[in-house]
């Protein structure tokens, strides 16, 4: 059972370097952001992943789930700044 | 059990896929919320599932108490990924994203 976990941990590395791509190449700051939440919400999966490889999943169930609120509250922050912030008018006009 | 595990564990994995290949493929920033929303918070609960029945194996209260947390992760995520994709797509309303139109 363990390599099961340990390659669909894999797969799932290699999927958010997919959507890394999306967080670097973004045209607009917010599909930056898309790239990121995308990130975030795997990497609380992934958490839980490891921790069953390690068989400490209590530890890390706890971990999962900070982490899950942290990418949430990054998130709403993130696109509460960037409503007014100047820098996404520029692209806007040369666009 | 360890089939059923497996076979949860593959669906939330496609479903990743699916929203990885979906967030980079779609033209517009509004086309590509859809899949980053819904495909993700669908594949964590598909992978989250097969996790807490995995840990359910030795039928000891620790193991129910952490599979009982697996699945609070899960509720918290069904409630906050929509509200993180409507906060992004209303700063893209305000900061005047015009959706992509088909010519």
């Amino acid at each position: 059972m363990d390599n099961v976990f340990l390659y669909s941990g894999l797969f799932l590395a290699v999927i958010m370097a997919l959507s890394l791509y999306r967080a670097v190449l973004g045209p607009t700051v917010l599909d930056r952001l898309i790239g990121v939440n995308a990130i975030g919400s795997k990497t609380t999966v992934l958490l839980i992943l490891i921790g069953l490889i390690y068989e400490k999943v209590d530890m890390f169930v706890d971990i999962a789930l900070a982490y899950a609120m942290l990418n949430f509250i990054a998130v709403l922050a993130a696109s509460r700044y960037f409503q007014k912030r100047k820098g996404l008018y520029d692209e806007q006009e040369t666009k | 059990m360890n089939i059923i595990v497996t076979i949860f564990l593959i669906c939330g994995l496609i479903f990743f896929f699916g929203g990885a290949v979906g967030i980079i493929r779609f033209p517009d920033f509004y086309s590509r919320l859809h899949p980053a929303g819904k495909l993700d918070t669908m594949g964590l609960l598909m992978t989250m599932l097969a996790m807490a029945l995995y840990s359910l194996h030795d039928f000891c209260v620790a193991s129910v108490l952490t599979s009982l947390k697996i699945i609070l992760i899960v509720v918290f995520v069904f409630i906050t990924s929509p509200t993180a994709t409507h906060a992004i797509v209303d700063a893209g309303v305000r900061a005047g994203l015009e959706p992509w139109t088909k010519e």
